[in-house]
């Protein structure tokens, strides 16, 4: 009973959170309540018995990625949106339809799990510990996390790579004749 | 759940706040005498014997204030970002072990309020949402030199984390767990400063500067940014700042007791397990001392200087001795 309580009050506020990043005009009011949604989350992932997941999911989501999402939003003075939706006004129909796709997937499974055609497996006795975690991420799945360091790693140095070959054009620029001699 | 165990909770959630806001308001006073002797002055000592009711004065000061938004502000966030700064810095002791557990009342009593395993996740998880409270701060005073402290307070806190995650990594590995209290009880034959000194390093240096203290208090650089991210604060909202960074300063110190120093173990501990709080006590004191005299000592970093010791001289550091402690730990068992 407690938990069905504490997960319609976690999942309210996380429903609500989702609500308000959409309907957010000031971009800073949007990105904090996504920290809410990801807060609401990381509790969710508490009473579900995996601990670790729940503190991840706060240090590199909450802690990280939206720090530097508000940062952005911050140096660059953008926190007004735009009424006209910008260049990507095309994509609202599209999201509106893989949106209603998602929901009517969600919704299949929902009444499948409550009539049964499906069945969860209980979780064994060592889930969501660190331990477990690491044994299945460095043995089971070594490949793909090796793979998804890789891609990440891609991604860093492409970003240095722009911004050392803007830098290099402005130097040429500034002063040609010390290229020459 | 028993109400007695409810209520022996509450007791110790209680008694940490209070422990935790009296270390505050009394290490004001700790670092104003410290820095006085340092500078060979006699520091506060009007308000009672030695000065002792300084903070107490200062308080009500604060709380009598005019309390002032500025016009142009965001009224929200302006009035939470105290808020959000001040209550990381307190529920990140939750996970702090002040000792074992003591016989009291009749009841074995655990000198911790929660042990749980992933305990230095947790830690990692307070002290990455911290930076929030700071860079809202200089974001809703509408103020261009509170952005800019906000700014840097986050640029800064981003990059020293990293190091300061991979430093704490080194005792867990050697202790094979995430819980602080095992993380301490492995300690019994030998305090971790001896296996992992360039951890205790970085992780003293990193801490540093997620405190935002001097040499890294670029954030509230008073010479270039008037106060930073707290220019325009007053009053309560103000105070609720200080509070923030003292109580993390006792955070820090504590950690650094916990991780490298035995955390409360100390002799005669085996024996008599109320003695825990009284070693670790003394152990937060002196690394509080080693804050305030590095404030005394050096001067601010420049912000290029910065950058690069964070990540081209810690980081990397703290990756070998990573690398390092784990094959050690392989190899020896």
């Amino acid at each position: 009973m407690g938990f069905m309580t504490l997960f319609i009050l976690t999942g309210a506020v996380a429903v609500a959170a989702a609500l308000g990043l959409l309907f957010a005009r000031n971009a800073v009011y949007a990105a904090l309540f996504l920290v809410l949604n990801m807060f609401a989350l990381a509790v969710l992932y508490l009473a579900l018995g995996a601990p670790f997941i729940a503190m991840v999911q706060i240090t590199v989501y909450a802690g990280a990625i939206m720090v530097l999402f508000l940062f952005v939003i911050m140096l660059l003075g953008a926190e007004q949106l735009k009424e006209d939706g910008g260049p990507i006004a095309w994509q609202r129909p599209l999201a509106l339809l893989l949106g209603l796709a998602l929901l009517g997937e969600l919704a299949y499974f929902v009444f499948a799990a409550a009539t049964g055609q499906t069945r969860l497996l209980p979780p064994p006795e060592d889930f969501g510990t660190p331990h477990a975690v690491g044994q299945t991420l460095f043995q089971q799945y070594l490949l793909p996390f090796e793979v998804t360091s890789v891609l990440l790693l891609v991604a860093m140095v492409g970003a240095i790579v722009l911004v050392m070959n803007g830098k290099r054009a402005a130097q040429a620029q500034a002063e040609p004749e010390a290229e020459g001699s | 759940m028993d109400t007695a165990l409810l209520l022996e909770w509450t007791l110790k959630v209680l008694i940490l706040t209070f422990v935790l806001l009296t270390g505050f308001a009394y290490l004001t006073l700790l670092e104003r005498k410290v820095l006085a002797r340092i500078q060979v002055r006699l520091g506060p000592n009007r308000a009672g014997p030695y000065g002792l009711l300084q903070p107490l004065a200062d308080g009500i000061k604060l709380l009598f204030k005019e309390s002032i938004i500025p016009a142009r502000a965001d009224k929200v966030i302006f009035v939470l970002a105290p808020v959000v700064t001040v209550i990381p810095a307190l529920v990140i002791n939750a996970v702090l072990p002040w000792g074992r557990t003591v016989p009291m009342f009749g009841r074995e009593v655990s000198l911790y309020v929660a042990d749980i395993n992933v305990a230095l996740l947790y830690i990692m998880a307070i002290s990455s949402i911290a930076v929030y409270g700071i860079t809202l701060a200089g974001w809703s005073s509408n103020n261009k030199y509170a952005l800019l402290g906000g700014l840097r307070a986050a640029a800064q806190m981003i990059s020293y984390e990293l190091a300061l995650g991979l430093s704490l990594l080194g005792p867990v590995l050697l202790a094979g767990s995430l819980s602080l209290v095992d993380i301490v009880e492995a300690q019994r034959s030998m305090w971790y400063i001896v296996y992992q000194p360039l951890a205790a390093i970085i992780f003293l240096i990193t801490g540093v500067a997620e405190l935002n203290r001097a040499p890294f208090d670029l954030p509230e650089a008073e010479q270039e940014l008037t106060a930073g991210y707290h220019t325009e604060y007053s009053g309560m909202k103000f105070a609720l700042f200080y509070m923030a960074e003292y109580v993390k300063m006792i955070t820090v110190s504590a950690l650094f007791a916990v991780l490298f120093l035995g955390g409360y173990l100390g002799p005669f501990e085996s024996q008599h397990p109320a003695l825990g709080p009284v070693y670790l006590v003394v152990k937060i004191l002196l690394g509080l001392f080693v804050l305030i005299w590095l404030r005394a000592t050096l001067p601010r970093f420049r912000y290029d200087q910065l950058m690069r010791l964070g990540w081209k001289v810690l980081f990397p550091l703290a990756l070998l001795n990573l690398v390092v402690t784990a094959v050690l730990v392989v190899l020896l068992g």
